[in-house]
């Protein structure tokens, strides 16, 4: 099997497996890394994000061979409890989630929307996020969330 | 001045007296806390916890919440109904009460003292002459193998620290850093992936498979089915979902079972062998006087529950013993309907949970289970794990039941309300597992030798009732006649969705209502003041009113409605202001919501709860109808069911009314309805005309129009 090698979240990776496989299952199944949630496996729901170069994409339908000699984050690659992100510190003051089955991936996207408009205004949030679904209603939480993170990241 | 009686016994405690099965002190300073209710992202854990940690004096981060399982937990039947902070978090608080007094007992014992002389502070036990001791140090010696008993007081609402605050959620670090707290990310040793062939067309049976595809599919370890149930098991996850494709294309399928038409489903569901129940009567005496009547119709589609993530299980045999991983809602009545599957003895089950996403009821969490123990049969004691296609869970899992909802008001000379009938026609709102001789289970339907499928049911008026939650009205009518006609027959399969009937008889109600103040030229705020006798329903009312500056002047494009509702009559109360812009379609702006919990131990999760049902709810009323042809359901995808984006989510403004004296009630329920009404009666001001069958589409707004015009 070709080895497809890539940076995830920082550290170089080799997947043997076969390079039109999914992205989703080379992070979840073999590499163990979980962050990514399976949703749909169409692109429609936004819970599977990773960031891929500048770019958030959907990892359930994107082939491995995509990701090839790219730099992949995913949530975990953002931060953990003892480094976290400021999204992530943000999410937990605004208590922004309930089930937070689809956070990883709107974290991801949120990232994203950072690097390429670090000052968004509240409408720049929403469009950023439209491609990711909340089942549970906790849009508004997470748009306060993001903003709060993008001030504080401002200030620095 | 006379005493308070002592409290009865809450009923979890009842059930489930036994003190150790609620709370033990461990080895390293932690308090362990075991509920029978279920995290599901409503944030109950942590509520609970803050109660604990009141009641016992110990900081919160020594709590530390157990997860459901049928091998240790109490039996609290099913976490549903907005009855966690009810049932678990009287009994939590209960029993730590009683654990409190004694253990106040052991130490005055042990330090020679009165115990009204002692004192607790994070667990140390301390008196006069810096005597102490602590739970864990006396933890050897008091046994809490006792059961509770009714005496037991807790702590006045002035010295509680904890509950009334809104402390920081207890789950929430863990999902923001991907530890692996769902079901879905856990891994056990030597685990593998299954997957199970459903058919497309509605009950079809599988009259012939051919396996060679499937063989072929490097990793696969066993083909499984029993009649129509058919799953592969594969050491990998890729290799499960590439052997379940080769296995469809291997698949013959009978015709199935035909579909009501999607475009008439009053008229399906009226045309229906029915169960009928009178609800409720009120008699005026004498009779008003009667001088014309009208009737309106209103319906809601079926709704899909539509959790982000797909129903997910783990199973693994040892002998004939199972051990089963499930985010179902009730670990126990799970347990019941896999012994009666797999006729085996309880004992021989361990169900326990494990977080999955938000259910909003009744899904596939529990079908997915038995699809789980069913290939775990075939992977020689190995544990498989068991994840839905998207396309099942939006098709396969049981739905909120569609409903038409006829209201008929007789009016006297001065257009004043005299008799009101509001009658049901709805499949039931509830086929859960573990509660009949036959198992509710989807898989159970589709063996060798098959269970028969249950037609769902309503649970009884006293428990909130069904299809005819909240159909009695809260207004001060002076005669009514309630009626609920329960469909026998079930092409759709249907159960418990969040407000069960109540969504759809709140709309019902409160759009008449409001049509009814229209046509009599009054405002629809102070019309239902003035049919109001219950002060705390006047309040949220009122809360809301004022809050959205009642009524903001007219203006081109815009609409504003009210909605109220107590959800199950015995609730929370709730209401809404809704604000909408509209005219080819409609968006809405801005929610303003008043809600009274009695207590809010959390207030914020309070507020959190209530914005996210709030939305839900806008999800419904804008977007949301299970589609299908006469022989599949066709919204198998986000693309087909289509939910409220980040775009297109209102602003939402909530004041939780605090009322500490009050036993608290939950807050997960109490939105739907209210805000469905309001978004409705918002664009009759908006647009001036009524919609009465959701969802309010571009579609609907057209066919109102007609109607109208």
């Amino acid at each position: 099997m070709p080895i497809t090698r890539f940076r995830l979240n920082g550290v170089e990776t080799d997947v043997d497996a076969d390079p039109d496989s999914l992205l989703l299952d080379a992070l979840r199944g073999r590499l163990g890394v979980i962050g990514a949630h399976f949703g749909c496996g169409s692109g429609e729901c936004g819970a599977c994000r990773v960031i891929v170069g500048d770019h958030a994409v959907t990892a359930c339908d994107a082939p491995l061979w995509s990701v090839a000699n790219k730099d992949v984050t995913t949530v975990e690659g953002l931060g953990n409890a003892e480094r976290p992100h400021p999204l992530q510190r943000a999410f937990i003051a605004e208590q922004a989630l309930q089930c937070g089955y689809c956070v990883s991936g709107i974290l991801i996207s949120a990232a994203a929307l950072l690097r390429q408009n670090p000052r968004p205004s509240e409408a720049d949030v929403r469009t950023a996020l439209d491609r990711n679904l909340c089942r549970c209603g906790s849009h508004n939480r997470m748009v306060r969330a993001i903003l709060r993170a993008a001030n504080e990241m401002a200030a620095r | 001045m006379s005493t308070p009686a002592a409290p009865k016994l809450p009923v979890s405690l009842v059930a489930n007296p036994m003190l150790s099965s609620w709370v033990k002190f461990g080895p390293d300073g932690e308090v362990t806390v075991s509920p029978g209710k279920v995290e599901i992202g409503q944030g109950i854990v942590t509520a609970l916890a803050q109660i604990a940690a009141d009641e016992l004096d110990v900081d919160l981060a020594r709590v530390q919440m157990i997860r459901a399982s049928t091998a240790a937990s109490p039996n609290e039947g099913v976490t549903s109904g907005s009855l966690s902070i009810q049932q678990s978090g009287r009994a939590i608080r209960h029993a730590c009460a009683e654990i409190r007094q004694i253990f106040l007992g052991a130490a005055a014992d042990r330090l020679g003292v009165e115990a009204s002389a002692l004192d607790i502070n994070d667990g140390t036990i301390s008196g006069p002459g810096n005597i102490r001791t602590s739970y864990w140090e006396l933890a050897g010696e008091v046994s809490l193998d006792r059961d509770a008993t009714p005496g037991a007081v807790p702590k006045p609402i002035a010295q509680r620290a904890l509950a009334g605050n809104s402390v920081q959620r207890l789950d929430i670090p863990d999902k923001v850093f991907a530890e692996r707290r769902f079901i879905h990310d856990t891994a056990l040793p030597g685990m593998l992936h299954g997957r199970v062939l459903r058919p497309e067309i509605s009950r079809a049976k599988l009259v012939d498979l051919r396996e060679d595809g499937a063989r072929a599919v490097p990793g696969l370890v066993a083909i499984a089915r029993d009649g129509s149930f058919c799953g592969v098991v594969c050491e990998t996850e890729a290799a499960a979902e590439a052997a379940c494709v080769a296995l469809r294309k291997g698949a013959t399928w009978s015709a199935g079972e035909t579909l009501p038409d999607e475009n008439d489903l009053a008229a399906f569901l009226k045309g229906q062998p029915v169960e009928s129940t009178v609800i409720d009567c009120k008699a005026a005496s004498p009779a008003g006087e009667n001088t014309r009547t009208i009737r309106r119709q209103y319906t809601r589609p079926y709704i899909a529950h539509a959790s982000i993530a797909p129903s997910c299980a783990m199973a693994q045999w040892s002998g004939d013993r199972v051990h089963v991983w499930t985010h179902s809602q009730g670990v126990y009545l799970l347990r019941a309907d896999l012994a009666l599957v797999l006729k085996l003895p309880v004992e021989h089950i361990i169900v326990e949970h494990l977080e999955g996403a938000g259910c909003y009821g009744h899904n596939a969490a529990d079908d997915v289970a038995l699809d789980a123990v069913l290939l775990a049969k075939a992977a020689g004691g190995r544990p498989v794990r068991v994840q839905w296609s998207r396309a099942d869970e939006m098709t396969h899992a049981p739905f909120g039941a569609a409903m038409a909802i006829e209201i008929e008001a007789d009016l006297d000379a001065q257009n004043e309300i005299v008799c009101w009938r509001h009658s049901i026609w709805s499949n039931g709102h509830s086929a859960r597992p573990g509660r009949a001789s036959q198992p509710a289970l989807l898989a159970a339907f589709e063996l060798e030798h098959p269970f028969p499928r249950v037609i769902s049911a309503n649970p009884p008026q006293a428990n909130g009732g069904g299809g005819d939650r909240n159909s009695i009205p809260l207004y001060d009518f002076p005669a009514w006649k309630i009626e609920s006609h329960r469909l026998l027959t079930m092409p759709v399969r249907t159960s418990a969705l969040r407000t069960l009937g109540g969504q759809g008889n709140v709309f019902a109600i409160e759009s008449f209502l409001d049509e009814i103040a229209a046509e009599r030229g009054e405002d629809p705020v102070a019309f239902r003041l003035r049919h109001l006798a219950d002060e705390r329903a006047k309040d949220v009312i009122r809360s809301s009113a004022k809050r959205a500056n009642w009524k903001p002047a007219a203006k081109a494009g815009t609409g504003h409605g009210i909605g109220f509702g107590r959800y199950k009559n015995t609730g929370a109360y709730c209401a809404v202001v809704a604000e909408i812009e509209g005219e080819e379609d409609i968006r809405v702006k801005r929610l303003t919501i008043a809600v009274d919990v009695g207590e809010a131990i959390n207030p914020d999760g309070v507020v959190n709860q209530i914005e996210g049902g709030a939305i839900q709810a806008t999800s419904w009323v804008l977007k949301e109808r299970v589609r299908f042809d006469s022989e599949r359901i066709t919204s198998n995808s986000w693309a087909e069911y289509p939910i409220l984006r980040f775009s297109e989510v209102p602003q939402v403004d909530v004041e939780v009314i605090q009322r500490s004296e009050i036993d608290p009630v939950g807050a997960g329920e109490a939105a739907h309805g209210p805000v469905a009404a309001a978004i409705a009666n918002a664009v009759f001001d908006c647009l001036g005309v009524r919609v009465r069958n959701l969802p309010i589409t571009r579609d609907s707004l057209i066919a109102a129009m007609e109607l109208a015009s």
